[in-house]
């Protein structure tokens, strides 16, 4: 059984996406509670990046309902979804490849008018990737692959979110990395950042979050800590290969 | 690697003889002038030989242990180091002398490089910041131009008073295109304003009643300037109107030196970051918070409001529009500019409007091969240098630290 954790931050309700006339999102409800790490984990063409694309507004649900702290934000543009304090790190590190590592971070905070508070948040995700500070004057598409993964995050974290999505941190990278990467997540979320993290790499995932989520087609088919999950049989033979 | 280039060497003869000998051979008669073909020929092959002989001296020198960056490239990075006042100061200062020595015809072909290097800045906003490939910006210039003739002659606005109208609407025309466009991009964004700079040119051509047709409208004002003068009445404006071409090229200096300082702003701003976001990943854009649809609008009616000033100033100049001025040839100049001067690098588009409009005044004697050289030059730039004559600093850092990385990994 799933353990209360109080305050939901986000919460979908029956969420229909479509891409034309493919059905994407065979609606969708979870919870995400304020302060947790929460994963959604699923093979390729489940629907996982289109689910957080929804909740960032990039994608439009045709049906159902996003409660962000209370309010419904499914039908708001991205920029005003940014605004409200939801951030996403993109699938693929979508970072700008011409642009420096410096001004991919300064993009992060478009919309922030608090310089101090931009230097001091700049300084954090330096001392979180210290290896993006000795490469800040780079063009972000000569980084490699895990440095892109932690210039992404880091932007996403110039926005000074409540809520943090991120599309599978671990793609392509080296084991080490990945660990590397996971750790900074846990010392995110320790600053009080709740976190929605998309994977394919289930056992990283689960023994990373709290609550866990597993998608099949377009719908969830399993809600539970992760934890429990991580026990979980089905879970067990499907997606962590034992 | 001898057999290699020998190789090459006669493929490149071999094209050169199908190309050159029935190009200049049958100039101007059936007559086939064998000496004047034979010896172009002579000098491309002479070329080409020249080219080998330097590659064979180079193979037998060592490498150098590092990789040197190549002579313009060099001379690029040595101009961002100079204070600003020493490469602008001198080049200002020779666009002020040129009319005062150079003849009617230098100075008509200087005009119209300026509306081009006019026209390649404003269409940069829209391919080089914004990443939107735009075929059919010409259209724009076409609606700066048709305002103004068609408010001078019908309501007599003057030139002043024209302008602004003439830019809103060409901001409203590319909103126009714009605004279905939006989810577009790359081939589909192209043909797409292919086919609106077609159908611009289309409705002017076929809308006898407005615009006259192909016989085109003529008549327009000159632009006025007003000063003022003591008569017995008192005080008095009094209107001149810019008939002389040397006033002309200094009235569209002054168009070019705004909109050059109008650009290097915008470049820098706020909008002008989100430009570039949306260019390198419009998704990551739109979640770092971009409103991504107003942004690329404004791109599109930046751009235009640019053409149609462009446009007015020439249509006031030349006191002549036709449709057959807005060509699908001339968008395709105007990319090349932008392309050719380094995507995104104002300098650059500057110097490559003068070429690219001056180059075949130049070539005007070759007749028949003078789109060829014209061509040639194009492809073999794209060849050689295809980041642009004068980089944008942005590319430039970046293939800077490409050397960088490559040195580090070296090591």
């Amino acid at each position: 059984m799933k353990q209360d954790y109080g305050d939901n931050i986000l919460s979908l309700e029956d969420i229909h996406t479509y891409y034309e006339n493919i059905h994407a999102l065979k609606g969708i409800t979870c919870t995400i509670p304020q302060g947790s790490i929460v994963c959604l984990i699923g093979a390729n063409g489940a629907g996982k990046t289109t689910t957080l694309l929804t909740i960032s507004g990039v994608e439009s649900a045709r049906r159902g309902r996003i409660l962000f702290e209370g309010r419904e934000i499914e039908k708001l543009p991205p920029e005003k979804i940014a605004a409200l304090g939801i951030a996403q790190s993109p699938e693929g590190r979508q970072i700008f490849s011409r642009m420096s590592v410096l001004e991919n971070l300064e993009m992060g905070a478009y919309l922030r008018k608090d310089k101090e508070g931009i230097q001091k948040d700049m300084e954090w995700v330096f001392s979180l990737f210290p290896v993006l500070k000795d490469r800040h004057r780079q063009m972000g598409g000569t980084l490699s692959g895990g440095e892109q993964q932690m210039l992404a995050i880091g932007r996403a974290l110039m926005q000074q979110p409540k809520l943090l999505l991120l599309d599978e941190p671990s793609l392509g990278l080296a084991p080490k990395i990945i660990e590397k990467i996971f750790e900074t997540i846990q010392e995110i979320n320790k600053n009080g950042m709740t976190i929605f993290l998309v994977e394919q790499n289930a056992h990283m995932a689960l023994t990373t979050s709290d609550i866990g989520y597993v998608m099949e087609t377009g719908r969830i088919v399993l809600e539970d800590d992760a934890s429990a999950l991580l026990e979980n049989e089905e879970v067990q033979k499907a997606y962590l290969g034992e | 690697m001898l057999g290699q280039e020998i190789k090459k060497l006669v493929v490149y003869t071999i094209f050169l003889t199908i190309i050159i000998l029935p190009m200049l051979g049958f100039t101007g008669g059936a007559e086939f002038q064998a000496k004047r073909a034979f010896v172009v020929l002579g000098v491309g092959v002479a070329l080409l030989v020249l080219n080998l002989i330097v590659k064979v001296i180079r193979s037998h020198r060592p490498l150098p242990e590092h990789d040197q960056p190549s002579i313009t490239e060099r001379i690029a990075d040595r101009l961002h180091q100079i204070p600003k006042i020493f490469t602008i100061g001198p080049l200002l200062l020779a666009a002020v002398i040129f009319p005062l020595v150079a003849n009617n015809y230098m100075i008509d072909v200087g005009i119209t490089c300026l509306i081009y290097v006019c026209l390649g800045l404003g269409l940069n906003i829209v391919v080089g910041l914004c990443g939107l490939l735009d075929l059919g910006y010409i259209a724009f210039y076409a609606v700066g131009a048709y305002s103004y003739s068609l408010l001078n002659l019908t309501y007599g606005f003057s030139f002043w008073a024209a302008l602004p109208i003439g830019v809103v609407l060409g901001m409203i025309c590319g909103c126009i295109i714009g605004y279905p466009t939006l989810k577009m991009r790359g081939d589909y964004l192209a043909i797409v304003t292919l086919g609106f700079g077609e159908i611009i040119r289309l409705v002017l051509n076929n809308w006898d009643d407005l615009t006259a047709g192909p016989n085109g409208l003529f008549g327009m004002k000159r632009p006025p300037l007003y000063y003022p003068a003591f008569e017995e009445g008192g005080l008095e404006m009094v209107t001149y109107y810019l008939t002389s071409l040397p006033g002309l090229f200094y009235f569209i200096l002054v168009i070019v030196i705004l909109t050059t300082i109008g650009v290097n702003r915008l470049d820098k701003s706020r909008i002008g970051r989100a430009w570039i976001a949306i260019r390198e990943d419009e998704v990551a854009a739109e979640l770092s918070g971009v409103p991504t649809t107003w942004i690329k609008l404004l791109a599109y009616a930046m751009g235009a409001g640019f053409a149609s000033i462009a446009g007015a100033f020439f249509a006031a100049k030349l006191s002549y529009v036709n449709p057959n001025f807005f060509l699908f040839m001339e968008s395709c100049i105007v990319l090349c500019i932008v392309v050719l001067g380094g995507i995104g690098s104002i300098p650059g588009i500057i110097i490559a409007g003068f070429i690219l409009i001056a180059v075949p005044e130049v070539f005007r004697e070759l007749e028949g091969f003078r789109m060829l050289a014209f061509g040639a030059i194009m492809t073999t730039m794209m060849i050689i240098r295809p980041e642009g004559l004068i980089p944008a600093s942005r590319r430039k850092r970046e293939l800077h630290h490409r050397r960088d990385e490559a040195e580090r990994g070296s090591k």
